[in-house]
Order: structure tokens, then sequence, then C-alpha cells
């Protein structure tokens, strides 16, 4: 395991930042930690870091335990958000910092810094200030920095938070090709579930301080093991079912509960795309109008609105749409091919079913 | 901070001359009386200082400035702002360092304390060290029997001169510092480097134009300083007399207004020379700062965190 973390937790006077957290990487791993703002993720990096003391719990670096030692002693890279260069040195010096700290002889520091400037594609800019970059070039100096003195472990903070969306997907990309070019662990935190499901192996969902889930992208997707990750992580159908009789009821949707005591309150989910549609109103069990479409690229979000006036979101590709004819205000047949049963125990943290407009269009969308 | 100030003033100018543009009247009598102000209190009384010292011809000048009671205080001068100055640039740093770094119980405290000096008059300085150091004083009777003399001496005037100047350097830094925030600090730590390193590679880097400023600020006021020196060096002539001293010493003297107005002319034309550096150091800051304003747009903007 590359970094380890016991029964980690960190209070800051009375405000408990992280509660109790334990995960590892393995050696190699491209991981993201992901949650919402003020989740506790960028704590836990920097308690990996060094910057921050856990205050209960255990740090291991590559089986060592580091809670003790300090954060000069850890060999880590660490990418700080607005990347922190050092602005009265030029990319070279600032490239050659950690070097020179750790007395490198003159004609290494060279040979080392002019290997990064070549794979980060920073050659000629040796001599420019950090205010003579873009956000782009600033980011992949700061990464230079960091990966100069050949760390253990690469810790960013936000890596694509401060450039604009453009340059973000190309970072992306950037990102996991150098992770493969180097295969050095890299640990890196963010609030945007689309980043975290096109960059990582693997993601750690953090919320308010506990970790909630950790696993493979598709398997975070997938299965979610509760309504928070369901609705962290892309878009999501959420219901209040009243059951009767095994059976549980929101309008005019019904779902099997089989065991379900009467009147117990129970919440399902089920992402768009098992809404499935027919343009054939005999087909599907129950009715709706579609009242907007919207275009997401290659797919296609609708907004269904049943008699009842319950709305439901589905997903078809543009093909599909073709295919069956569809247009806003037509009668379509609906079926709900499968759904979750969420767990009581997390509040409802959103609206019932989120406001369209309020939900980007997602890399889960796509899948 | 007098650079943001500075900059400040020039952009509601131009707002203003914008705002005022059918009104050519009151753009010529506003510039009129500006330059009507700075003209007749600051310019004619400056060109007099040296009109009047030269009076007596140039012989006479150099003779004056040459005396043993002159030179004297010139070096005495040289003495107390040489002690003064460094240990408000060590205070200056520690202090702005604290406050601008750390969160700690009596932050507010220390803020307002290190304003004090600017808000109490430098007489009342001057007594308050009477009183501690002085033979009636707290410390007086104990200093006395050790045999130290600090009142009406070199050591009450350099602790007295320290006291006026001490916020200059700690004022000027303490914005700088909370602008640089401690993430370039935290990224050399995360380097390797230690604390002294950081200091030393990174700290100082980043506020050596607002030190330098504050330094230039705590020099001018720390040779020219008189209030509180008056009080507790008991102007012995040739002992305990700085430039400012003998400057109003030699003045009321009834022939001495020639010799005061040259030494006082040694004292503005280093006046001058501080605002020809100062003027320098603070392009020079408003230049990094525009310069460090351009590093950080944009990457504020879209900064959710």
């Amino acid at each position: 395991m590359s970094i380890e973390l016991k029964n980690v937790s960190k209070k800051f006077g009375e405000v408990t930042a992280v509660n109790n957290v334990s995960f590892s990487v393995k050696e190699g791993e491209l991981m993201a930690l992901l949650g919402p703002s003020g989740g506790g993720k960028t704590t836990v990096l920097r308690m990996i870091a060094g910057l921050e003391m856990p205050t209960e719990g255990d740090l291991f670096i590559r089986g060592q335990r580091v809670n003790d030692i300090s954060v000069q002693q850890r060999n880590i890279g660490f990418v700080f958000q607005n990347y922190a260069l050092f602005k009265n040195m030029n990319v070279f010096k600032n490239i050659a910092f950690g070097l020179k700290i750790k007395k490198w002889k003159r004609a290494d520091i060279k040979t080392r810094v002019e290997e990064l400037l070549e794979l980060l594609g920073l050659a000629g800019f040796e001599k420019r200030y950090p205010h003579q970059l873009s956000g782009g070039q600033r980011q992949r100096v700061a990464i230079a920095r960091a990966l100069a003195p050949r760390p253990s472990v690469l810790l960013l903070d936000e890596p694509f938070g401060a450039v604009d969306a453009k340059i973000r997907q190309e970072l992306r990309e950037w990102l996991v090709h150098l992770h493969h070019d180097l295969n050095v662990t890299t640990l890196f935190v963010t609030h945007d579930q689309e980043e975290a499901m096109e960059v990582s192996d693997r993601i750690v969902i953090f919320s308010r301080g506990n970790l909630e889930q950790i696993g493979a992208p598709r398997e975070i997707y997938e299965q979610p093991v509760n309504e928070f990750v369901a609705r962290f992580i892309g878009v999501m159908n959420v219901l209040e079912l009243e059951v009767f009789n095994g059976v549980g009821r929101a309008q005019e949707l019904e779902f099997p509960a089989p065991g379900v005591p009467d009147g117990r309150p129970m919440r399902i989910g089920f992402r768009p795309y098992a809404v499935q549609i027919s343009s054939d109103l005999a087909q599907f069990p129950y009715r709706a109008v579609l009242r907007r479409t919207y275009f997401l690229g290659i797919m296609l979000r609708l907004e269904l609105e049943l008699p009842s006036g319950l709305t439901l979101r589905s997903r078809i590709t543009k093909e599909e749409y073709a295919q069956l004819g569809l247009a806003d205000g037509k009668q379509v047949s609906f079926q709900i091919r499968n759904h979750r049963v969420l767990s009581d125990e997390q509040a409802p943290l959103t609206p019932e079913i989120q406001p369209v407009s309020e939900v980007p269009p997602t890399i889960a969308e796509h899948i | 901070m007098p650079a943001g100030a500075k900059s400040n003033l020039s952009a509601t100018h131009t707002a203003s001359s914008r705002g005022l543009d059918g009104s050519p009247f009151v753009k010529w009598t506003l510039i009129f009386i500006g330059l009507a102000f700075a003209l007749l209190f600051l310019l004619l009384p400056l060109v007099d200082v040296f009109y009047e010292a030269l009076a007596g011809g140039v012989h006479f000048y150099f003779k004056s400035l040459a005396h043993p009671d002159s030179l004297s205080a010139i070096r005495l001068t040289l003495i107390i702002a040489a002690i003064a100055v460094p240990l408000n640039l060590v205070f200056g740093l520690a202090a702005a360092w604290a406050i601008a770094k750390f969160d700690f119980r009596g932050k507010s405290i220390l803020i307002t304390l290190i304003d004090l000096p600017f808000a109490v008059s430098p007489v009342v300085s001057g007594l308050i060290f009477i009183l501690l150091f002085g033979l009636q004083g707290y410390f007086g009777a104990w200093l006395d029997v050790h045999d130290i003399k600090i009142i009406f001496a070199v050591p009450g005037m350099v602790i007295a001169t320290t006291f006026v100047t001490f916020p200059f350097v700690a004022r000027e830094l303490i914005p700088v510092m909370q602008a640089t925030g401690s993430e370039q600090e935290q990224a050399a730590l995360t380097l390797g480097a230690s604390g002294w390193q950081t200091f030393w590679h990174v700290t100082l880097p980043s506020v050596k134009w607002g030190l330098l400023y504050g330094l230039i600020l705590c020099n001018a006021r720390a040779m020219g300083e008189y209030g509180a020196v008056y009080v507790v060096s008991a102007r012995i002539t040739g002992e305990t007399e700085t430039m400012s001293l003998r400057v109003a010493n030699l003045y009321e003297d009834p022939n001495g207004a020639a010799a005061a107005f040259a030494l006082a002319s040694v004292l503005a034309l280093l006046a001058l020379a501080t605002l020809a550096i100062k003027t320098f150091v603070e392009w020079k800051t408003e230049r990094n700062y525009a310069l460090a304003q351009q590093a950080t747009a944009g990457l504020n903007g879209l900064n959710e965190h």
C-alpha cells in the first residue's frame, strides 16, 4: 500500500472535519477524493502531506507510520489549488527548488529540471516568471516542481479548479497520460464528479467528514451505497412510496415492496436511463406526456409528465429519439426497468426531483 | 498602505475628471488650489531653507556644518538611526509575520498596540520613558544603583526613537504578508525546506519591496524625530543633541539662525533623498503588485473552494 489511513479523525476546535476515515491507495494508483465543498477531503490530503496533524488515527506512507514525521521528511509532492508558485523565481528555479534544498549537484539539477520541462511540455519557458504563464502552464510548473525530487506520492488539491472549462478537459487527459507514463501514486481532490469519474482508477466519496463510499467509478455509479452517493454521482429520480400490502405507490407508479410493513415510508431511486419509453401507447404500463427535451450532445434528456402531475426524467440517444418519432407534447408509454431502494437514514439533501437546469450534463449520463 | 492609497487616489481622480468633463472651471480651480497649496506650504519652505542656509555664502555654510557640535549632532543622529531602524526591522518582521500568518488570542490587541506610537504625541512618549527610567521613575532607583544611565543619555534617546518609529515596518508588512498568504511557504515546506530556508528563499523575497519602503519611512522618522527625543535627552550640546535638537537650539541663539538653516538643509536633503528612494520603491511595489494581480486574475474566477 502506498498510502494508508486508519481511523483518522481531525477536529478543528469543536468542528469535526474528518470523522474516523480509513482507506488505502495502492502503489501506482490514480485516486480521487470526491465530495461537496467542506466535505473534509482537502483536510485528508493535507494530513497525508503533513500540513495538518490528525487528531486521532494513524497515517502510513509506504508502510511507514508518518504521524510523527515532519512535512519535510515525508517525501510527498503537493500541488496546491492555486499552484503557489514562487513568484519571485522563474520556471527553472521553481522546479529546481526542492532539488536545491536536498543539495543535489548543480549538473544533476539541470538534467532533472530539463527532463521535467520536456516531459511537461514546458521546454523554452524556463526563464519565464509565473505571472508570464497561462493558468494551464502554471499548473504544469506546479506539478513539475512537486515531481522533481521524485516523491513517493503526488497529492493534488483541486488540480483543475482554477482553469477554465476548455483547458480543464485538456489537463485531465494530460494528467491521465502523465500518470500512465510516470506511474507515481497520485491522489487528487475534486468536487467535480465528472472529473473524478473520467480521470481516476478509484474514487473515495466524502460528505461532511465521513467516507461514504470507495470504489471504481463504474461501481460507484451503478451500485451507490446510499442516497447521497447516488445523487452526487449522476442524476437520479427519487420517489417517496407509500407501502400497502407489499406494494409501494407514488401516485400511479407501483413498485414491489415485499415484506415491508404497511405505512412505513420507503424511498426508491432510479437513473434516467432506466426509464424506457415507447411511442406505442400500449407497449408499457404507464403513460406520460413528453414535456421538454434537453440536448446533451449525443444523449437527450426527456422530462416526462405523468397524468398525476408527477415528473420523471428519462434519457435516450438521438437515434432512438428519431426512431420513436418523439416531439415535445407527444404522448408516450414507459416502464421503469430497475430501481434501488434508498436507505432512509440519509435525509433528502436536494428536492425530490432536482430542477433539470441545475444539473450539468455529466459523464455519468453517457455511461 | 501608502502605495495602495496612492493608486486609489489617482483612480478616483480619473473617474471624477471623466464625470466632470463638461466643467473645465471646476477642474482648473481644483488643480490651482492643489498646486498653490503645494507651492506655498511645501515647496516654498523647502526652497527657503536652502536659501537661508546659503545666505552667508558657501564658505560659511560648510564652516558651520564642520563645527564640532554640529558634527557631533550628525554623528549622534546616525548612531540612533543605525540602532533604532534595525531593531524595528526585527520587531516589525516578527509582529507582521505573527499577525499575517497565525491566528492567536489577542491578535487585534497587538494590531492596535502597534499603532499606539502614531496615536500618542511624541512628547508624551518621551514622558512615558522618563516615568519609567527617570530617577523618580519605576526603574530609576535600580538603574541608579547599578549606575546605568538611560534618561538624559543616548540609550534613552534610542529607546524613545525606537518607540516612535515602531509602526512603520510592521504597518507596511502586514498587508503585504496577508495578501501573499502562506501557500508559497507551505509549498516550500512540502519540498523539504526548513523554516529558516523558507523564510530566506520565499517569504523575504516576496515582501522585500514593502519591507524596504517601511525601512525608508522608519529611517526618515528616526532621523527627524524631535518631540520624544527632546524630552529624554536634556539637550547637552555635543553629547545628547541630535540634528533636529541642534537646529532648534541654534535657532534660539540670536546669531545662530544661519547655522541652524545650514544644519536644517542637511535634514532637508535627507528628506529629498528619502522621497526619491520612496518614489522608486513605490513604483517597484506597484509594478510587482500589478504583476501579481495579473498572475492571480482569472485564477480566482473559477475557484469554487
